[in-house]
């Protein structure tokens, strides 16, 4: 039996109205407003890592987004490009890229007479070296596609050599250049009479998305086109992979699989599997993809399937959440009017999960489109020239991926490449940024709250 | 209509997993100090060829080494490059998974330098300097004791009074290998105390003491004034950035691709350059290698033909772009040229 007795306060606290204040009241109150602080804190803390993260990566990257490029007429002289003057593929092929880039400088040096600009003060080796060797390479691939070049006058736009561009960029000075092997304060004094002549200047550089690779001699030509491609094959592929065998999973664990040890024991490592470390998968990727089943190393195909592996537990994880997000009345009703298991499933729990899915997958992708370390044993990390030709043979072709590319770049000893390396970061984040906007765009558009 | 599209994606999937066609550009990996070197090569081949361009990959030597032992066929490498020479148990492998034809291409070499902030005072290194400052334990009146010297100038009076701190490169590095042998051991030889190891070595005949004995010369001090450096020159870069006082150890290519950020350090009195390190009087320096399954010659397009680039004047040759970027060309290229032309195999190690 209670009594009214019971009721009364706590001993050694004196009873009080609620309208006055307790004498504690002060200290409770100061008490949570320093609990709020640190909340408040926390937050500050990270937005404020986050920001001297962003300030460093833009600051350092934005500039490769903009190239210096020198524009001059080129005069294809056919005597040097094709000796024999018959247009003869076969003999053109041996003109190398020395060949072309003696027109290239020919013709430079031509540009700088029309222009009067003063070429005294440097060799016209020297000068020859303000060109990319890049230049000359693609002036070649050019030529031999349509020999019919041969003999005009083209207006290029050539890329200028690293150093040139860092000194546009402020990241190359007279001081440093005097130390420098690469480059001679002699030169860079002609790169600003040939800005002022409106031959050199930043141009926007649509190369860094197109490009391929670049070895450390012409970092000026690196681009992101081949790590593009690659994760681009590689997230269709893990899309095409994970999705169809993660909403199977889930839905046989769901909806038909009896509740029992071994349904208990199989959710446990789904869980554990996606807290491994990536790297495990890519060692198990090297063993089983690559030795046993003899899949071309460094092809996307490979890639896709260690990431998957590694995807493939998220996607089953957040199907599984989005599946059980589904009321039971649904079920029962479509169960109640006579319709099999499988009806239930197929036209009532999947289309009403089915946001739930998608947005599940697309930011387990975005986690994948981030993975380096397994693609360090599948042969991904590297030099990579060659785009890989279309799906489906493409897929088998050798790739490298985004963060990938971050990754070598940073590790290049020629400075130029931090740039890059920090721009190539930018548009991961671009990626990265589009895919978790898509997710809460569709969450929000199909979204139901029951 | 979903059954439909999950049979579609099956088959798809199906379609891709097929066996692979076959490989039509050359696979490279190997040491991260050839990878510059490989990349460019690789680069005026794709440039300059119809064949694709070689896929070059780093992630040093040991380890690419071992990836061309897994065997012969499409899915291994064809090349591994490498800055220190084979070892008899790399070749051991290769025998076993059936890789018995290797070709060894010496393709130049490289110095290896110590340099510091270019703001910094100057350095002017012997292998005794080097091996009092950083080794684990040092000689003392015909006695071993553990390393004290906290600045250069305990070391030699001639070197700046400031605090030793050397970032070396690590033990999975071959760039390793060449400092420990050729400035730990030969300042472990100078100051006397490989000889008193080689007294207490352990070991069942006189080559096996000797061998261990080196094995204790090349054990660097552990108190933080030696530290090793796993990741690549870049990293050695930032740290030394991060602490000016510091010397760094870093490949002759790395250092003229940053000489506005650096000062070398002489090493017995000779500035390392491309002619020193040619006709030898620099003594840090090593020979870098290409290891070329000669199985795949024929049977890879382009295969030959980039080995035969590769060694050409045109690229390893003294004016070529190899040397513009640091390596130092091969005087004997001529003779590497031919054993290329005639696929010449590697015999037996000396």
């Amino acid at each position: 039996m209670t009594s009214a007795a019971d009721f009364s306060p706590v001993p050694g606290r004196t009873a009080g109205s609620i309208l006055t204040a307790a004498p504690d009241m002060a200290r409770r109150n100061r008490a949570e407003a320093r609990f709020r602080m640190y909340g408040v804190i926390a937050i500050a803390f990270s937005l404020s890592i986050l920001a001297f993260m962003l300030i460093t990566i833009f600051s350092d990257g934005i500039s490769a987004f903009r190239q210096a490029k020198l524009a001059f007429p080129v005069t294809l002289e056919a005597a040097v490009l094709d000796p024999k003057g018959n247009g003869d593929r076969e003999e053109m092929n041996k003109i190398t890229t020395v060949g072309y880039t003696k027109v290239l400088v020919k013709s430079f040096l031509a540009a700088m007479e029309a222009k009067g600009i003063d070429t005294a003060d440097l060799k016209d080796k020297e000068i020859g070296e303000l060109i990319s060797k890049e230049a000359a390479g693609d002036l070649r691939a050019r030529v031999l596609a349509d020999p019919s070049l041969l003999g005009q006058t083209l207006d290029l736009v050539v890329l200028a050599t690293g150093r040139i561009d860092g000194y546009l960029k402020g990241r190359v000075t007279m001081e440093s250049a005097k130390l420098d092997s690469n480059v001679s304060p002699e030169q860079l004094q002609f790169a600003d009479k040939l800005s002022e002549a409106g031959i050199l200047g930043l141009r926007w550089n649509v190369s860094f998305f197109t490009n391929p690779d670049a070895s450390d001699q012409r970092p000026e030509a690196a681009g992101l086109g081949v790590a593009i491609l690659g994760s681009l094959y590689m997230m269709i592929l893990v899309a095409l992979m994970c999705v169809p065998v993660g909403v199977a999973a889930s839905i046989y664990l769901e909806e038909f699989a009896p509740k029992n040890r071994w349904t208990d024991l199989i959710e446990v490592n789904v869980s554990n599997l996606a807290a491994v470390p990536s790297i495990v998968f890519g060692i198990l990727g090297l063993a089983i993809f690559i030795n046993f089943a003899g899949l071309p190393q460094s092809s996307s195909l490979v890639g896709a399937l260690v990431i998957s592996l590694r995807t493939l537990p998220t996607v089953i994880i957040a199907t599984r959440a989005s599946i059980r997000a589904v009321p039971p009345s649904i079920r029962d009703a479509a169960l109640g009017i006579g319709a099999s298991k499988m009806q239930t499933v197929m036209h009532h729990v999947l289309p009403l999960a089915m946001p739930g899915i998608l947005t599940g997958t697309i930011l387990g992708l975005a986690v994948a489109l981030g993975d380096t370390a397994p693609l360090l044993l599948i042969g991904m990390v590297a030099f990579v020239d060659n785009y890989p030709s279309l799906p489906v043979d493409g897929f088998l072709d050798p790739a490298t991926a985004l963060p990938v590319q971050v990754y070598s770049w940073a590790t290049r000893s020629d400075p130029a490449f931090i740039e890059r390396s920090n721009g190539a970061i930018i548009v991961l984040l671009g990626f990265l940024i589009i895919m978790n906007v898509a997710a809460v765009l569709l969450r929000r558009k199909f979204e139901r709250r029951w | 209509m979903k059954s439909f599209h999950l049979t579609v994606s099956a088959l798809a999937f199906a379609a891709v997993a097929m066996p692979a066609a076959a490989r039509d550009q050359v696979q490279v990996t190997g040491s991260s100090t050839v990878l510059p070197y490989a990349t460019i090569v690789a680069e005026a081949f794709g440039e300059n060829f119809d064949f694709p361009t070689p896929v070059v990959e780093g992630g040093g030597s040991g380890a690419g080494r071992k990836k061309l032992c897994e065997g012969v066929g499409e899915n291994t490498v064809d090349i591994a490059n490498s800055s220190s020479r084979i070892s008899q148990s790399d070749i051991d492998l290769c025998t076993a998974n059936g890789v018995t034809e290797i070709m060894e291409i010496r393709i130049g070499y490289d110095g290896i330098v110590f340099a510091s902030d270019v703001n910094g005072a100057d350095f002017a290194l012997t292998p005794t300097d080097v091996y009092l400052a950083l080794a684990a334990k040092v000689a003392k009146d015909g006695a071993l004791i553990d390393n004290t010297s906290a600045t250069w100038a305990d070391v030699n009076a001639t070197l700046p009074a400031q605090d030793i701190l050397a970032f070396i490169p690590g033990t999975k590095h071959g760039t390793r290998e060449v400092f420990d042998v050729k400035l730990l051991e030969a300042g472990c030889k100078e100051t006397g105390a490989l000889d008193i190891f080689l007294a207490t070595a352990e070991g069942a005949d006189d080559k096996e003491k000797e061998k261990n004995a080196k094995a204790m010369c090349h054990e660097t001090r552990t108190d933080g004034k030696s530290v090793d450096i796993d990741g690549d020159y870049t990293e050695t870069l930032a740290r030394l950035d991060a602490d000016k006082n510091a010397v760094g150890v870093f490949g002759l290519s790395f250092y003229e691709n940053n000489m506005d950020k650096l000062k070398v350090a002489t090493i017995s009195g000779i500035a390392p350059s491309v002619a020193t390190i040619s006709d030898g009087t620099y003594p840090v320096s090593r020979p870098l290698f290409m290891y070329v399954k000669k199985a795949h010659i024929g049977v890879v397009p382009g295969l030959k033909e980039y080995l035969e680039f590769f060694v050409s004047d045109d690229m390893a040759g003294p004016n070529g772009p190899l040397a513009e970027y640091g390596l130092v060309s091969d005087p004997e290229l001529a003779a590497t040229q031919a054993a290329v032309a005639a696929e010449t195999v590697m015999g037996p190690l000396e």
